[in-house]
């Protein structure tokens, strides 16, 4: 029993983080309907950026952070700017292309920046000891829990008090009446992308304090799109129920199958074997909006 | 109706042919005969290069049929190419059987396989399919790995030399000849699978599924036989990719060949058969010059260079054309055509 509360624990907190990364996926795509196939590989970058600000440069945690997010909103500007905008009402194949291109450029130069090194910064985030009960909540998890849980409540700030936010809100829900009401839906659009970045890059920075910043990161953009299907892909709610479910599931199911199967790494594929299921069974999700279609 | 006052077409299958002029059938004898004397004079590493080409022209036309008519985009296609990879080294390496038979059976498998995961395709299109078809890529290289006893597992699995009727294809010229056969007839096959009644309904379903429907095409049949057709496409360029390195293992089907698949028929055009041949040609001419430059960046900037200028270029290549040139060589080709068609008078090119 304390063996799969333990692996329900550290699933949550890591759950916590994937719904993050989700969320940035889940706002361009609301207001930009954009599928941004490159959320992992922000990140990755993130992942990297911490090291740089951590390690070489040996800023506080504070400053790194800060410096990452810097970065993080020039990047989402960059990108938007330079490779979204010009797509702008084209087909869903041409976007989504454009956005794994984008994804392997970033990967591109992490390798070429970083080597495509494994660079370790454990313990250099603060740490933080809990113990209920038997279980001992390791101290990575619990910090990428209280940071994911804190930027998912200013990010719902954002939404209900600020005038972006409410703009983005709009937008989401009709982007002809927005332009007509003379709000720009481009700065909407940049906005979001800014957004999207900053989480990712949050996100990088939380995984790789947990288990150090590699190019595997960009993996965990899958384990993202596992979960926005799986909450629905246009609902910020559903990503965050998505991605605790998922961790956990990803954790427990691990933890327990692992071993029986010689080769491992169910925790690799098991993200897609749900996506499949989900996709099969339930199309839009668990909040997502069913999509009526006319000719 | 002279010649050299115009071409005329008087019937209906002159209308169609795919060669309509003596001058087209002229440059394809041209081709041909460039194409099958070529080994006589080239190396090695170009003979390799070529094969390589043919194999992924093959693949792309699959994935061309799929995406670029149909309309339903997969970016599984290094997974399917897998499974008729496999199949067909299996059949060689454990139960003996000759190549020639091991080939086709290959590319069922992986028509089966395309099948059976282009069943959510009935339900969900767009990015829901995207994301089925790049799960069907990991879960695909997954139970390969996970199926030791069978597939060698992450060990590998070596596979015979093939043979056909008593000739050992054991040099790169003979396989080249192999390759170019199959690759001739795949691109024959493609461009006439599309002009059958299957290829006017993958047009319909892919300009607008709903209207299909309505007009009565059956959306259950034709995106089933498309992913079908597609994946026996990968089944073919898999099984002759495996074959050539006498070696399976899953390090040859990396999640970013899918990518670069898609990529190709990009840069080539969507829906053109020609486009997926210019395209394949192009991206694995992109690879050729990234790998002659590797060494000399590596050594000019750091070691990681080359790695990183192969991830950069592609999808910088990607990007822009997706920018600037989103219909492709093949549509640039045509203007070109259509330029020197109409010249002295070209001041307006007709789409």
């Amino acid at each position: 029993m304390t063996f799969f509360l333990q692996l329900v624990v550290t699933g949550l907190a890591l759950g916590m983080i994937y719904a993050l990364i989700a969320i940035g996926f889940v706002i361009i795509l609301k207001c930009s309907e954009v599928f941004n196939i490159a959320q992992g590989h922000f990140v990755l970058i993130g992942g990297y950026l911490g090291y740089t600000f951590l390690v070489p440069l040996g800023l506080p945690i504070w400053a790194a952070l800060g410096m990452a997010i810097a970065t993080a909103i020039i990047m989402g500007l960059a990108i938007e700017r330079l490779t979204l905008r010009p797509l702008l009402g084209q087909p869903v194949l041409a976007v989504v292309m454009v956005t794994i291109a984008l994804a392997t450029v970033l990967g591109g130069l992490a390798t070429l920046l970083w080597g495509a090194e494994y660079k370790a910064y454990h313990g250099l985030l603060p740490t933080i000891t809990l113990k209920i009960g038997t279980i001992s909540i390791p101290s990575e998890s619990l910090i990428g829990l209280i940071v994911s849980v804190i930027c998912v409540v200013l990010l719902m700030l954002l939404f209900r008090y600020t005038k972006i936010g409410l703009a983005m809100r709009a937008t989401a829900e009709d982007l002809a009446v927005v332009q007509s009401v003379g709000i720009r839906a481009t700065t909407v659009y940049a906005v979001s992308w800014v957004i999207a970045c900053v989480v990712g890059v949050i996100g990088g920075i939380l995984l790789g304090g947990v288990s150090g910043a590699n190019m595997e990161l960009a993996e965990i953009g899958l384990k993202a799109f596992a979960v926005v299907l799986l909450g629905g892909v246009n609902s910020i709610g559903g990503a965050i129920v998505g991605g605790i479910i998922l961790g956990m599931l990803e954790n427990v199911a691990a933890g327990y199958l692992d071993p029986l199967l010689p080769g491992g790494g169910l925790a690799k594929v098991f993200p897609f074997i749900v996506m499949i299921i989900v996709l099969i069974f339930r199309p839009y999700g668990l909040f997502g909006l069913t999509r009526i279609e006319r000719i | 109706m002279g010649s050299g006052s115009g071409t005329f077409h008087e019937n209906y299958a002159q209308d169609m042919a795919i060669f309509r002029t003596k001058g087209q059938w002229g440059v394809l004898f041209a081709f041909l005969i460039v194409l099958f004397v070529c080994p006589l004079f080239s190396s090695d590493r170009i003979l390799t290069i070529l094969t390589m080409m043919g194999i992924a022209v093959i693949s792309v036309h699959g994935l061309n049929i799929l995406t670029g008519y149909c309309g339903q985009i997969s970016i599984g296609h290094a997974g399917f190419m897998a499974v008729g990879g496999y199949t067909s080294a299996i059949l060689c390496a454990k139960l003996g059987f000759p190549f020639w038979v091991a080939l086709p059976c290959g590319a069922l498998a992986a028509g089966i396989a395309g099948f059976i995961f282009g069943l959510p395709s009935l339900k969900i299109k767009g990015f829901y399919l995207i994301m089925a078809t790049i799960a069907a890529h990991f879960i695909i290289i997954w139970t390969i790995i996970q199926l030791r006893s069978i597939t060698g597992g992450p060990d590998g699995l070596s596979v015979p030399t093939p043979t056909i009727g008593g000739i050992v294809l054991s040099s790169k010229a003979n396989y080249f000849y192999l390759v170019m056969v199959i690759t001739c007839l795949a691109t024959l096959l493609a461009k006439n699978i599309v002009r059958t009644r299957a290829g006017r309904a993958f047009i319909a379903i892919r300009d607008n599924d709903l209207a299909a429907e309505v007009m009565g095409i059956s959306l259950w049949s034709y995106k089933l036989q498309a992913f079908f057709i597609g994946c026996v496409y990968a089944g073919v360029a898999g099984s002759l990719l495996l074959h050539y390195f006498s070696f399976a293992s899953t390090d040859q089907f990396p999640f970013m060949d899918s990518v670069w698949y898609l990529g190709m028929l990009i840069v080539g055009g969507m829906g053109s058969t020609t486009g997926a041949i210019f395209g394949a040609v192009a991206l694995k001419l992109l690879d050729e010059l990234v790998t002659m430059a590797g060494p000399v960046l590596s050594a000019a900037v750091a070691p990681q260079a080359a790695a990183s200028l192969a991830l950069i270029s592609h999808g910088l290549v990607i990007i822009i054309f997706l920018i600037f040139e989103p219909r492709g060589l093949h549509h640039r080709w045509e203007m070109i055509k259509a330029y020197f068609r109409l010249w002295p008078f070209s001041h307006e090119v007709l789409e």
